[in-house]
């Protein structure tokens, strides 16, 4: 594990400003905290019950009653306004921030670049310039965090909420997604991939176009894109929707008695419109991936082809 | 009172041989399930909160184990979810709401006052089963499909998952008005029914901060009550409150629900440190130092309680000057909470300190809950909270609060009554080891929560990236400490019900009037005669029986000529 014993490494640039303010009240707290401990171990040795020994009337002293009721009020406020000042700093983006609109949905991260392009569950921006996120949700609330940027924010239906950052160093960050969103919020994960400016240019200018790989190949990397793997397995086991091992071919019962042979056009049905035919025990929970192109749609077609 | 009068002509020995004690006087499973006596409906309260924190403590240790190692173990991430929901959901609204003001507060408090009875004794009864009704539509929730929303049931989610969650609503709807019975029934009891002489300033810490939570509790459930209603009624009828895709505000949901729910946390707590109170004087023998502080500060911390809510929501979408005014005023509600443990602590100084079980839970309690008070103070820093927040930081902060505040306390609490509740001694050398492997356990599960919380590992996950995997195994392993500690304390206290000493009236050296005017265990009408009291509740110096015992080290229950029931104070 990178990082020091509390906190991962820091990546951005408020990143080290919040790390004092968070190591100031740590080191507050432990000296707070030996102090309590230190006296309630002094004086349970010193004032054990002994022989003869009755306890003696003690008059509060006003003096020390006072001093611990302002002594911590100041430490306190000391640590609002440390943590108000950064706050205020998180909140408002740079205004030459670079926009990247970002969409969750039960149980992935779409992020649309200005020149068109998406991204799934890979979010690509420059370092050092601030990048601003702005984002809405497609169905229940997640949440957006990147924890070596310390940054967090819930992400809702029919509403935006924003984000900003500015990455220190290339490299590839862990995302999380932290508003409970049923069963596949622990695999709603995501990457952000840090690039020096000209990579960066470079990677929007190529992003989104696959020519060149062929269709299985695509297709298994589509799988990990798309969060596929959330809900199908590819072994067998039933998790939210039907495994895709031993799909195709096979006739599904649907939930209305009806059944169904696991064609191409049925696969494809599936993923565009995924309400239209739902098999027998599964509910209706998949969102329409209308954004694939027709080559992204038969290279997931082969794909599950292939898984038997 | 005129009942009393009557009484006091008859001599008091004959008496209570005629009627025996609360236990013994009447038998028959009729006279428990439907006594309006304080005491019996205490017991009744203890039987069902115990049976929801066996329940509760069962989830979180299938929670736990699951966690051992990541990927899916023998949980689906279904029903891994369904679990935490339902660990939160039991141990909240069974367990820990209800424990120390349905158990010992209404064993506890007529007797502190020095009162026959809580105010309105059908209420009382009525507030029990309510709750049991509560309990019962929880389980019939788990029967019937599960839920699985966490217990903060936040919308959409809440809106769109199985159906089982209007059962959960209904549940938590009508719980709600066991809690505000009971609370209603709580202030006039105090306000009307203390024993001549028991002015304010004479009542049991332990009365204080029951009281303060009353005043909560009343104020705060209905707007949860309505709360549930609401979500209830959109899922029924589908009118857009909380659901945008009705039209409705998930924000606004999350508003109404902190505005009971944080406020709900200081019913959670506010009892736990009545209990702290009693037991530091009654074992440093020594009077609490800063008496008001103590008392007023539970009352601030009830009313300030009121104005922090949206501490919770810094990263929801609330506005920024919201999160701003809310970071400061939760500020101050930690001032009230030092001010207490800073007096627990002096409360010592030139005390006699006794290191017995119920010691042992008080002495932890001060240390666990001085650190779930400073985790407290790092997730209200606005810029931290960012990071910190849903994520198991703010899950072992909570922990360490309700676990090592209010269990703690009411171990403590449970194990200081239990020769006045039951007439027995419990097995001393097992009540140290047992309090021992908890507070170990407690540690050992919830610090390392604190540890990869703030290195970044989000709450509420099912599955986990490898680098978690050691802190997790620790904490698994610290749940079974844990678990082995809370296991013995069951099995000792069962044993002494039947085998345990019989215990004298005051075993501890107590100065509150329910043990130095009641027998071993309370008279059905708690007093014999009406107490007049004439001191406050830890002036240790003014019984003589106990400077006597303290003298020549006996202690004062052994002593034959102990004279009960006399109006001496």
């Amino acid at each position: 594990m990178t990082g020091s014993f509390w906190l991962p490494d820091g990546a951005s640039t408020l990143s080290s400003d919040i790390d004092s303010l968070f190591y100031f009240v740590t080191w507050a707290s432990i000296i707070l905290f030996a102090g309590v401990t230190a006296a309630i171990a002094y004086l349970a040795y010193r004032y054990r019950r002994r022989a003869g020994a009755a306890s003696a009337r003690v008059k509060p002293s006003k003096i020390v009653e006072i001093s611990w009721v302002v002594l911590p009020t100041i430490l306190v406020l000391v640590v609002f306004n440390w943590g108000f000042r950064l706050f205020i700093e998180q909140s408002v983006a740079p205004p030459n921030a670079y926009e990247i609109y970002a969409r969750g949905a039960m149980w992935k991260w779409d992020f649309e670049y200005p020149t068109g392009s998406v991204s799934t569950n890979e979010l690509h921006v420059p370092v050092d310039r601030p990048v601003r996120l702005v984002m809405s949700s497609e169905d229940v609330l997640h949440s957006f965090f990147v924890p070596a940027f310390r940054v967090k924010q819930d992400v809702l239906p029919d509403r935006y909420s924003s984000v900003w950052f500015e990455a220190t160093r290339v490299d590839t960050f862990q995302v999380f997604c932290t508003e409970y969103c049923g069963a596949g919020h622990s695999v709603m994960l995501a990457s952000v991939i840090t690039h020096s400016q000209g990579d960066f240019e470079a990677w929007l200018a190529s992003a989104g176009v696959d020519e060149d790989t062929p269709l299985p190949e695509l297709g298994a990397q589509l799988y990990q894109q798309q969060a596929c793997f959330a809900c199908h397995s590819l072994d067998g086991t039933a998790v939210i929707g039907p495994s895709f091992a031993g799909l195709y071919g096979k006739t599904e019962t649907l939930d209305d008695g009806s059944t169904a042979l696991v064609d191409d056009d049925y696969l494809r049905e599936s993923i565009v419109d995924p309400g239209a035919k739902i098999v027998e025990g599964y509910q209706n929970v998949m969102q329409p991936y209308a954004g694939l192109s027709d080559r992204e749609l038969s290279a997931l077609i082969a794909f599950i082809r292939e898984q038997e | 009172m005129t009942e009393d009068k009557d009484r006091n002509e008859t001599p008091q020995g004959q008496a209570a041989e005629e009627r025996g004690d609360y236990v013994t006087h009447a038998k028959s499973i009729g006279s428990w399930l439907f006594s309006l006596d304080h005491k019996r409906i205490g017991i009744l309260y203890a039987v069902t909160v115990a049976i929801a924190f066996l329940l509760g403590g069962v989830f979180a240790l299938l929670v736990r184990a699951e966690l051992l190692s990541p990927g899916e173990d023998f949980l689906s991430a279904q029903s891994y979810n369904q679990m935490f929901s339902l660990h939160g959901i039991v141990m909240v609204f069974g367990f820990i709401i209800p424990a120390i003001p349905g158990f010992l507060g209404n064993f506890l408090l007529p007797l502190h006052l020095g009162a026959k009875d809580v105010a309105f004794p059908r209420l009382n009864l009525a507030s029990y089963y309510l709750y049991l009704l509560g309990v019962a539509l929880i389980l019939v929730a788990m029967v019937a499909g599960s839920v699985d929303t966490g217990w903060t049931f936040y919308t959409p989610y809440s809106a769109r998952t199985g159906p089982s969650v209007l059962f959960l609503t209904m549940a938590v709807f009508i719980a709600g008005f066991a809690s505000i019975f009971t609370g209603i029934n709580f202030i006039v009891t105090v306000h009307k029914m203390r024993a001549p002489g028991m002015t304010w300033n004479r009542l049991p810490l332990f009365v204080w901060s029951i009281y303060s939570t009353s005043i909560v509790q009343v104020l705060a459930t209905p707007v949860l009550g309505i709360t549930v209603l609401l979500l209830f009624l959109e899922r029924l009828l589908h009118i857009g409150i909380f659901d945008p895709a009705l039209g409705g505000d998930p924000i606004l949901f999350q508003h109404f629900f902190w505005f009971y729910s944080h406020p709900a946390v200081y019913i959670m707590i506010l009892p736990g440190f009545g209990i702290v109170s009693e037991l530091i004087a009654t074992f440093s023998r020594q009077r609490i130092y800063g008496y008001m502080a103590i008392a007023l500060s539970s009352v601030a911390i009830a009313l300030l309680g009121f104005l922090v809510w949206g501490h919770h929501m810094f990263v929801a979408g609330q506005s920024v000057v919201s999160s701003v005014i809310f970071s400061l005023i939760t500020y101050l509600i930690g001032i009230p909470s030092g001010i207490k443990v800073f007096n627990w602590i002096a409360t010592m100084y030139k005390g006699s300190i006794s290191f017995k079980t119920p010691m042992l839970y008080a002495l932890s309690f001060l240390v666990l809950f001085t650190i779930g008070g400073v985790t407290g103070i790092m997730v209200g820093v606005l810029a931290v909270d960012v990071h910190l927040h849903d994520t198991y930081y703010v899950v072992g902060h909570f922990h360490y609060v309700m676990v090592g505040g209010t269990t703690i306390a009411l171990l403590g609490g449970l194990h200081y009554w239990w020769p006045k509740i039951t007439g027995r001694l419990y097995n001393e050398a097992a009540g140290r080891l047992a309090a021992l492997l908890v507070f170990v356990g407690l540690n050992l599960t919830f610090f390392t929560q604190l540890v990869m919380g703030s290195r970044g590992m989000p709450r509420r996950y099912n599955d986990y990236l490898p680098e978690f995997t050691f802190l997790h195994q620790l904490s698994t392993v610290g749940s079974w400490i844990m678990g082995a500690g809370l296991f013995l304390v069951a099995i000792y206290l069962l044993v002494s019900l039947f085998r345990g000493k019989k215990a004298g009236a005051n075993p501890w050296g107590g100065a509150t009037l329910e043990w130095t005017h009641t027998g071993p265990r309370p008279d059905p009408h708690n007093f014999h005669r009406t107490p007049f009291v004439t001191r406050g509740p830890y002036e240790f110096d003014r019984i003589p029986e106990l400077v006597a015992a303290h003298r020549d080290e006996t202690p004062p229950d052994a002593q034959q000529n102990v004279h009960l029931n006399q109006d001496r104070t």
